[in-house]
C-alpha cells in the first residue's frame, strides 16, 4: 500500500519536473548584496542574447559569502562567471587552475564593470552624531559589520578604516588602534554582508552599520523600513572595485564561453551600466555616471594599490591567520 | 512515547496537595508554552502578517516549487535506504548476541554525535575536487558535491541511526518468542519476518520512518555546506527559507516554513496516533 | 536468543556493515586523514588556539546549561504529563516531541524573531536588562528548544510503569508525600533522567541551524564550534577545520558511549513499548 503510494508519488514529481529547457544555462557565482543586481540584469541579458543569437538563455545564480562562493568553485561548484567582492577571491580561484592568473587584464577596468565604497548607515536623526571613521570607535558606539575572515565587504570596511587613519596621521600603530577600537565595539558578526544589514535593519542590534554603499542605499529604501534610516558618508572612503571573471575551465568544458564572455561584456555597455546604477552601483561609464550622480554622494576615494599595496600584501598583513584582524581579537577579549 | 492518560492515583493520600499539584503544572506549561508554543505560533504569524494573497504567492513563487520538488526527491531517495538499513540493523543487534555487538551498536549511533556542519564537510573532503575522490571524479564528469548526489548522501548520514535507533530497543524489549515458534511451525524465514517480525513492530517503524522523513526535509547544516547554493537547481526548502531570509523576504521566509512546520506537526500527529494504537494493544 | 535458530543474521549483518561502512565510516575516515595532513605541533597549536578553546567552552558551556534546563524541566513536565489529568493534555503530550520534527532553520529564524529586542518575549526582557538574541544566551535557550524531549520522553515510560504498592506502602508507614517523592519516587527516575541529559547534552553539542540565526558570532564571545568549522573551511583552511571537528567528534563520541552504558547498566531500555 505505502509502496503504490510512494511510486504515485514519485510518477507525479517526476511529470511535475520542468521540460528540460532548451538553450544554454549558464551560472553565475556571486557574493552576497548583488542578488537584485543580477537579477536585473540577467533578465536584460537573456533578452538581448535572444535577440541576437536566437538561443534561449537561463543564468542561473548562487549567492554567499565571497570567500564562502569562492572555496565552493575551488571545490568543484561549477560556475561559468563568477562576480565576487574583491580580486584576491577570484586570484584563489585562479591560483588552483581554473583561469589563468593574468585574468584581471582580460576585461575593462581591472575587470570592475562598477565600483562601490563603504559608507555608515545610522538610525534616523543619527542619535550617536556619527560623521567620520574616529566616531566609530569612541566608547558606547555599537558598530555592526561582518567577519572580515568570511565577507568580502568586511574586509573592504576594515581597510577603509585603516585606510582612512593611515591616510591621515601616517602612523601604522594609530591605524591600528582605530581598527581596534571599532572591533570592540562590534556586539555581531555575521558571516556576510547582507546577514549585517538585516542585524542592523531588521533586529535593531547596533548605532551603526558599515555597508557596502549599495547595501546602505538599499536598505534605507526598503519597504519596511522607509524613513528610519539614513546614510553617513564619512570625508574618505575606500573605493571598492568588484571584479567578475569567466572560469575558463568550466567555460570551455561546458562550451559557454562566448555567451559568458557576452554576458560580462554586457555589464560594461550602457543598458548594463544603467542596470548597475539603477541597484546603487557606481557605474564606470562616464555619461551614465554623470546621468546618475544624484544618487551617489560625493567623497574622497583611495584604493587598494595606493594605500595598502595591492590585496596580496594587505590580505597576507591584514587576514591571514595571524595577521593584524587576529591580533585584534586574540587581544581583546 | 506519548503517554496514555493512566487512572488517576489509587488513593487519596498519595495526592499531592491542590496548591501543588496547580504550581507543578502551571510550570511545566509555562515552559512548554515559552519554549514550544511561542516559537511555533511565531512561525505562522509571521507567514500571515503581510496577508493570504502574499502568504500564497510566495508557495507557488518558482523558486519555492523547486525547493520542494528537490526536497521531496531527497526525501523519497533518503527514508527507503535508511527503512532498510534500519531493519537490517536492528535484527542483526536485538536478535543475536555476537563478539563486538556494543562496539557496532555504537557505531550504528555514531552519526547522531557528529555535527550536521561536519557531517557536510566530510562528504566535500571526499567529492569536491580537491578531495580524495575528486580527480575521479572529474576525469568521469560526476558530479556529487554541489549537485543532488551530494545532497543526498549528506542527509543519508545524518539520519541514518533514526529508525534504527527507534527499532532497536523495541525489538530487544519483544524478544523472538514468536519468531521462534513460527520457525519451529514450519515457516520459512522470511516469511517469518514478513509475517511475524514486521507486524509486531509495525509502529514503531512507521513512527520512526515518519521522523525519519521530517528530518530529511528538514536538514539544514549538512546540506548548507554541499549544497552550493544554486537558486532553482540545488537549494533544499530550509535552505530557500535562509536565501529569502536574507533577502529582507521575511514573511515569505516564514510563508515557506510553514510548509516544513506543518510536515512537523504531521509527523506528530501520526506518532500521537500511534501511541494510542500501541497502547491499545492493536 | 541463541544464535543460530533465528535466520538472517549474515544478511542482516552484512548489509549493515556494508551501509556504515560506505556511508558512514569511509566519510568519516577523510576527517582523520585530512588532519593528519597538520604537523602534530599545528594540529595541537589549531586545536588549542585561545579561538576554538573559546569556541569550545561555548558549545559545551551552553549545551550543558541547557541540557540542565531541560532536565529540572523535564522531569517537571514527564511528572505533570503522567501524574495529572488536566485540559489539553494529551495535545501538550504530543507537541513535546515537535523539535525533533520541526527543522534547525525554522526553528532559528522563529526563536531568533521571538528573543530579539523588539520581538515577542525580546521585548520584555529588554527593560529588565536581559538580552537574549546574539548573546550566548540566546545560544542556551536554542538548546534547550533542541533537547527538550529527550529527558521528558526517557522519563516518562518509567514513570509510568512505577508501581504504585511501593508509594503506598510508604504513605502507610507514615511517609509524608515529599518524603516519598524524594526518597522513592526520585531515585527510581534518577537513571533514565540522567540518560536523557546526557541525549539533550550530545544533540546540543552538534546543533547549528537553529542556533546560527540567534547567536551574536563574535569570535571568542558568542562563536559556536561548528560555525568556526565552517569559517575554517570557508578561509580554504581544510587541514584546520578537520582537526577542530575530529577533537570535537571524539568529545561527542564517547559522551554517546557514556550513554550506551547508562542505558544497558539500567535495563530495561528507555523508550520501550509493548507491541
Amino acid at each position: 500500500m505505502t509502496r503504490v503510494a510512494g511510486l504515485l508519488v514519485l510518477a507525479t514529481l517526476l511529470a511535475a519536473a520542468p521540460a528540460r529547457a532548451e538553450g544554454t544555462t549558464i551560472l553565475n557565482v556571486s557574493y552576497d548584496p548583488t542578488r537584485e543586481l543580477y537579477q536585473a540584469v540577467n533578465t536584460a541579458f537573456a533578452a538581448q542574447w535572444k535577440a541576437k543569437t536566437g538561443q534561449s538563455l537561463t543564468v542561473q545564480q548562487s549567492h554567499g559569502g565571497s570567500g564562502k562562493q569562492a572555496r565552493s568553485v575551488i571545490d568543484g561548484l561549477e560556475a561559468d562567471v563568477v562576480t565576487l567582492a574583491l580580486a584576491y577571491d577570484i586570484d584563489a580561484i585562479a591560483k588552483s587552475g581554473l583561469l589563468p592568473l593574468d585574468w584581471q587584464k582580460r576585461l575593462p577596468s581591472n575587470s570592475a564593470p562598477y565600483t562601490s565604497t563603504i559608507v555608515f548607515l545610522v538610525r534616523k536623526g543619527n542619535p550617536k552624531g556619527i560623521k567620520d571613521w574616529e566616531d566609530l570607535g569612541k566608547p558606547g558606539v555599537s558598530v555592526i559589520t561582518p567577519n572580515p575572515k568570511t565577507s568580502g565587504g568586511a574586509r573592504w570596511n576594515y581597510l577603509a578604516a585603516w585606510g582612512y587613519e593611515l591616510r591621515k596621521t601616517g602612523s601604522q600603530d594609530k591605524a591600528r588602534a582605530l581598527v581596534a577600537a571599532i572591533f570592540r565595539n562590534v556586539p555581531v558578526l555575521d558571516t556576510g554582508a547582507r546577514g549585517a544589514t538585516i542585524t542592523f535593519a531588521e533586529r535593531g542590534i547596533g548605532d551603526v552599520l558599515i555597508a557596502w554603499e549599495n547595501e546602505a542605499i538599499l536598505a534605507t529604501r526598503q519597504a519596511s523600513s522607509k524613513g528610519a534610516f539614513e546614510i553617513v558618508t564619512p570625508s574618505e572612503s575606500i573605493l571598492a572595485e568588484p571584479p567578475v571573471a569567466w572560469v575558463d575551465k568550466v567555460a570551455s568544458k561546458r562550451n559557454t564561453t562566448a555567451v559568458a564572455k557576452a554576458y560580462l561584456e554586457f555589464l560594461y555597455t550602457k543598458d548594463g551600466q544603467r542596470i548597475a546604477a539603477k541597484n546603487f552601483y557606481r557605474p564606470r561609464d562616464p555619461a551614465v555616471a554623470a546621468e546618475a550622480a544624484a544618487t551617489f554622494p560625493k567623497l574622497k576615494l583611495f584604493t587598494v594599490d595606493e594605500t595598502f599595496g595591492g590585496w596580496a600584501k594587505a590580505q597576507e598583513a591584514h587576514f591571514a591567520d595571524g595577521g593584524e584582524f587576529d591580533k585584534i581579537y586574540t587581544g581583546s577579549r | 512515547m506519548g503517554g496514555e492518560s493512566r487512572p488517576g492515583p489509587v488513593s487519596r493520600h498519595l495526592d499531592e496537595p491542590r496548591a501543588v499539584r496547580i504550581a507543578l503544572i502551571g510550570g511545566a506549561v509555562t515552559f512548554l508554552l515559552a519554549f514550544l508554543l511561542i516559537p511555533l505560533a511565531a512561525v505562522f504569524v509571521n507567514a500571515l502578517r503581510d496577508g493570504l494573497g502574499a502568504f500564497f504567492s510566495a508557495l507557488a513563487e518558482t523558486n519555492t516549487l523547486a525547493a520542494v520538488r528537490l526536497t521531496a526527491i531527497v526525501a523519497l531517495a533518503v527514508v527507503p535506504v535508511n527503512l532498510l538499513y534500519g531493519l537490517a540493523a536492528a535484527w542483526s543487534v536485538s536478535k543475536f548476541r555476537f563478539p563486538a555487538r556494543n562496539v557496532l551498536i555504537t557505531f550504528i549511533d555514531l552519526p547522531f554525535s557528529v555535527s550536521p556542519v561536519v557531517a557536510g564537510m566530510i562528504f566535500v573532503l571526499l567529492f569536491g575536487s580537491h578531495g580524495l575522490a575528486g580527480p575521479w571524479l572529474a576525469d568521469h564528469d560526476v558530479k556529487i558535491i554541489f549537485a543532488l548526489p551530494g545532497i543526498v548522501l549528506a542527509t543519508l548520514f545524518v539520519t541514518s541511526p533514526i529508525i534504527a535507533r527507534e527499532l532497536i530497543p523495541l525489538m530487544q524489549s519483544q524478544g523472538s518468542d514468536e519468531e521462534e515458534a513460527a520457525l519451529t511451525l514450519g515457516a520459512s524465514g522470511w516469511r517469518t519476518f514478513f509475517h511475524v517480525s514486521l507486524p509486531k513492530v509495525r509502529w514503531g517503524l512507521l513512527y520512526g520512518t515518519m521522523l525519519c522523513a521530517a528530518r530529511a526535509v528538514g536538514e539544514f547544516g549538512a546540506v548548507n555546506v554541499v549544497s552550493g547554493h544554486i537558486r532553482g537547481r540545488t537549494l533544499t526548502l530550509p535552505l530557500h527559507v535562509e536565501v529569502l531570509y536574507n533577502e529582507y523576504q521575511f514573511t515569505s521566509a516564514f510563508a515557506v516554513s510553514t510548509l516544513l512546520t506543518l510536515v512537523a506537526v504531521a509527523t506528530l500527529a501520526v506518532q500521537a496516533y500511534v501511541a494510542r494504537r500501541a497502547d491499545r494493544g492493536a | 536468543m541463541a544464535r543460530r535458530t533465528i535466520p538472517g543474521f549474515g544478511l542482516s549483518l552484512g548489509v549493515t556493515l556494508a551501509y556504515l561502512g560506505l556511508f558512514v565510516l569511509i566519510p568519516l575516515s577523510t576527517l582523520v586523514l585530512k588532519s593528519s595532513q597538520l604537523s602534530g605541533e599545528a594540529f595541537v597549536r589549531v586545536v588549542t588556539s585561545p579561538r576554538t578553546i573559546a569556541a569550545f567552552r561555548l558549545s559545551f558551556g551552553a549545551s550543558a546549561a541547557a541540557a540542565a534546563i531541560n532536565l529540572v524541566f523535564g522531569v517537571l513536565v514527564a511528572w505533570v504529563l503522567e501524574r495529572y489529568r488536566f485540559p489539553f493534555r494529551r495535545l501538550v503530550d504530543g507537541l513535546v516531541d515537535l523539535p525533533f520534527a520541526l527543522p534547525t532553520a525554522v526553528a532559528g529564524i522563529s526563536l531568533a524573531s521571538i528573543y530579539a529586542k523588539n520581538g515577542w518575549i525580546g521585548r520584555w526582557l529588554a527593560p529588565l536588562g536581559i538580552e537574549v538574541a546574539f548573546t550566548p544566551l540566546g545560544v542556551v535557550f536554542a538548546l534547550v528548544f533542541v533537547g527538550l524531549p529527550f529527558v521528558v520522553r526517557t522519563v516518562q515510560p518509567v514513570l509510568r510503569d512505577l508501581d504504585p504498592e511501593v508509594e503506598e506502602a510508604a504513605a502507610t508507614l507514615g511517609a509524608g508525600r515529599f518524603t516519598v517523592f524524594s526518597r522513592i519516587l526520585l531515585p527510581g527516575i534518577a537513571a533514565p533522567a540522567l540518560t536523557g541529559f546526557v541525549l539533550a547534552f550530545a544533540r546540543a553539542l552538534g546543533e547549528y541551524g537553529s542556533v546560527i540565526f540567534i547567536a551574536g558570532n563574535m569570535p571568542l564571545k558568542s562563536e559556536i564550534t561548528p560555525l568556526l568549522i565552517m569559517i575554517q573551511l570557508e578561509q580554504y583552511d581544510y587541514a584546520g577545520a578537520t582537526a577542530i571537528a575530529l577533537v570535537f567528534l571524539l568529545a561527542s563520541f564517547f559522551l554517546l558511549l557514556l550513554v550506551n552504558r547508562l542505558t544497558h547498566a539500567y535495563a530495561p531500555a528507555p523508550g520501550v513499548r509493548e507491541a
